[in-house]
């Protein structure tokens, strides 16, 4: 009994209702492999963590959901109508996070980075920042889970039924908007000219400047990059779960997690740890102990751990030429 | 005229973009229910009085703050290396005398006698207990986490796991805890100062071990998730750590000599002075550790971890250590806290916790004990004062938003802290224009 059961009673559950787990653990997974871009890119030019980003995204989140509805008024779309409305909230969404980066970037590395600090001193001021944005967002927004009516969608909107299993609206919208705005990010690091800018800095730093590469412009765009990937993502967060929180720091380390996995420094590789730690995360549901959710967190949290010590250049390997 | 030069009137607009910002941070808090924009109308439409003299909306009264602002630093700016000369020759006398061996020693003894007697001029015992809790027991945290982040540059976020081990420690020897005793009899919490400790130092080594091989920011990570589990842990487990409500009381501590009985009970004052003692005997073992060769060898850890590598010094061990070391302490603020409150619960060991001990090591100065104690005396007075009194129309949750900029600032204007360390100083100091020696940890940005 006990133990074994435990673990039998977890694959009974996986087995019945295989396709919603995989249908939330894919949803799940879109949002954070956008997260886990901006960790990415902003590691591979500044070659450090940016400790702000999972505020930038929850920025994101009340932008979009508060913004949206306070520009556009209260209202449920139903067809093209919301379409429209989550396009809208994930344009302010992005916006605000791209401005909010470039925030971040200005005020906590920017002064640093002139002065060549040491590493720690970035640390801090990131983590600063984090805290900054975390409380200024509770003040202006409401502390705490902020759970607001289903403007969009209302929460239950099933789409379509594949497998006998219902398909809500916002994980097929999810996944879409993630495809789409991966894809362009991967374009743009790697076929434009701005890409190329990110991806000389990311090799070599002093090298590429005297190639002509401007790096405090190029640092911004990388900052705005993430910065809009990670809103739009806030955005379709708080849809899913029909909440705002001000807390940013959790899911920025599951994001992490999945940079890391992935290899820090290479983006394809942090879009694929981003589904996988969705995926994972979902899956390790029915194993929670005592059915308390907080275990899928130990969970992830243990694989970060495992990730870091066992092979910290991640599974698919770093890009960015730096090793642990 | 350089007042209205390009280069000055950015100034203006940055010193304009900040004091909204700080208008956002003082001014109405909106909410989640009305209109979600109501906290930034607030904050630059209300009308506020200045003190009491004329009325004006909040906008333009911080608009005219900043342009005074801009006005006297584009004042300073022409004159700044005379009045800095100024300043120098003004504090050449005092800055001589501080450095004196024997001005340092009668500073120490003054404030030995202040800290003695302390409790003889604190009459409220409101307010004594929040020396003790507030202001002792932090003292003790961010001198444990000095040892981890100033003198061996580890930067630990998680370092309210070592204090919750020698609280849970606590509340389970002392048969507070659902989970089984470790022994027939409850121990007195007095005697499991030292166990605590002990424990404490070995989860230090056991969480060391394993994450400290990794370099700067991933440790920082480790630690964290680390601490996540933990907190994690504890709050699902109410089987053996009493889960998110927490222990059952903890006895005071008591003394039974035989001839002589003391017990601590609820008034503060001798938590006060069990909690002063321990503070000696940590900072004076702190002081001998740095410079001892454990310390020097931290130094070279620091400060270049391959070169400390070829001469010899094995950094897994000495990071292990300091990670052991600064253990110590955290685990007795826990025992203190645990002894003290008399309840044990995962609210006092929040990753919120971490960061402020971490700002009380960054606020007092990386590596300096004196100032790492001063820091952690300035920055909790400071905040038991708002949260007791909200000035300003300061609320309590307003706390955070403050320190994170407090440690943007001070990453900025005052890397190495309130009193520096003064190798640490010359550490943040090097940093600047010597590009050869740094080019993998910064970037080259358009140096003027």
């Amino acid at each position: 009994m006990g133990f074994e059961h435990f673990w039998l009673s977890g694959f009974d559950q996986i087995h019945t209702a295989f396709w919603t787990y995989l249908a939330v653990g894919l949803q799940n997974g879109a949002v954070y492999a956008m997260i886990a871009v901006g960790y990415t890119l902003v590691y591979g030019v500044l070659g450090l963590i940016n400790f702000a980003h999972g505020e930038v995204f929850m920025c994101g989140g009340f932008a979009g959901v508060f913004l949206t509805r306070d520009i556009l008024g209260d209202r449920t779309g139903t067809g093209w109508g919301s379409v429209a409305l989550v396009l809208a909230g994930i344009a302010i969404g992005a916006l605000v996070s791209a401005l909010v980066a470039i925030g971040v970037e200005q005020a906590a590395y920017r002064p640093l980075r002139r002065r060549h600090a040491p590493k720690l001193a970035f640390l801090i001021s990131a983590i600063g920042a984090s805290y900054f944005l975390q409380t200024l967002a509770g003040k202006e927004f409401g502390y705490g889970v902020n759970i607001f009516p289903g403007q969009v969608f209302e929460p239950g909107q099933v789409m379509f039924t594949l497998f006998g299993t219902t398909i809500h609206t916002i994980t097929v919208v999810s996944i879409i908007a993630a495809i789409v705005m991966l894809v362009v990010a991967d374009r743009i690091v790697r076929a434009t000219r701005l890409g190329r800018g990110i991806r000389a800095v990311s090799q070599d730093a002093e090298t590429s400047s005297l190639m002509g590469v401007n790096i405090d412009r190029t640092i911004t765009i990388t900052f705005i990059l993430g910065g809009a990937l990670a809103g739009a993502a806030g955005f379709l967060y708080s849809l899913q779960s029909g909440m705002v929180q001000n807390a940013g720091t959790e899911i920025g380390i599951y994001a992490f997690t999945a940079a890391v996995l992935g290899g820090i420094g290479n983006l394809r590789g942090a879009a694929l740890g981003g589904l996988f730690i969705g995926l994972f995360g979902s899956f390790s549901v029915p194993f929670a102990f005592e059915g308390n959710v907080q275990w899928t967190e130990i969970y992830t949290f243990l694989i970060l751990v495992l990730v870091l010590i066992i092979r910290p250049t991640g599974i698919l390997g770093e890009r960015s030429g730096r090793t642990a | 005229m350089t007042m209205f030069s390009p280069a000055n009137l950015k100034r203006l607009f940055l010193i304009l973009v900040i004091t909204a910002v700080v208008a956002v941070m003082t001014g109405t808090p909106g909410s989640s229910t009305a209109s979600p924009t109501t906290g930034v109308h607030g904050s630059f439409l209300e009308r506020v009085s200045w003190f009491g003299l004329f009325v004006a909306p909040r906008w333009l009264l911080f608009t005219t703050l900043g342009v005074i602002v801009w006005l006297v630093v584009s004042l300073y700016r022409p004159r700044a290396r005379s009045i800095r000369r100024g300043i120098d020759t003004a504090l050449a006398l005092p800055k001589a005398l501080a450095t004196k061996r024997s001005t340092r020693v009668a500073l120490m003894l003054v404030a030995l006698v202040v800290v003695i007697f302390l409790p003889k001029f604190v009459h409220e015992s409101f307010w004594m207990y929040l020396i003790v809790e507030q202001i002792g027991v932090w003292i003790l945290l961010a001198l444990g986490l000095n040892v981890v982040v100033g003198f061996a540059g580890l930067l630990d976020l998680g370092f309210a796991a070592f204090y919750a081990i020698g609280a849970y420690t606590t509340a389970w020897l002392t048969g507070a805890l659902p989970a089984p005793a470790l022994f027939h009899h409850p121990i007195p919490t007095l005697w499991v100062i030292p166990i605590g400790i002990l424990a404490a130092m070995i989860f230090g080594v056991l969480l060391g071990t394993p994450t400290l091989r990794l370099r700067g920011d991933y440790l920082a990570i480790v630690t964290l998730g680390f601490a996540l589990i933990i907190d994690d842990f504890v709050e699902t487990q109410s089987g053996v750590t009493g889960g998110g409500v927490g222990s059952a009381p903890v006895p005071h501590p008591a003394l039974n000599l035989g001839f002589w009985h003391f017990h601590w009970g609820i008034t503060p004052t001798p938590y006060y002075y069990l909690c002063l003692v321990f503070i000696i005997v940590f900072i004076i073992v702190f002081t001998s550790l740095e410079r001892s060769r454990i310390g020097r060898a931290w130094v070279a850890i620091r400060e270049d971890e391959v070169a400390a590598e070829s001469v010899g010094i094995n950094p897994l061990k000495y990071k292990v250590m300091a990670f052991a070391v600064g253990a110590a302490s955290g685990g007795f603020g826990g025992v203190m806290s645990a002894g003290l409150v008399g309840i044990v619960n995962p609210g006092l060991f929040t990753f919120q916790i971490s960061v402020n001990v971490l700002v009380l090591v960054i606020f007092g100065g990386m590596g300096s004990i004196w100032g790492v104690a001063l820091g952690a005396i300035v920055i909790q007075t400071a905040t038991s004062y708002l949260d007791n009194y909200q000035p300003w129309g300061y609320q309590i949750n307003d706390l955070y938003m403050y320190i994170g900029a407090l440690l943007i600032i001070m990453m900025i204007f005052r890397p190495a802290g309130l009193l520096p360390s003064r190798r640490r100083a010359r550490e943040f100091a090097a940093a600047k224009g010597d590009e050869q020696v740094h080019t993998d940890e910064v970037l080259t940005g358009d140096q003027p």
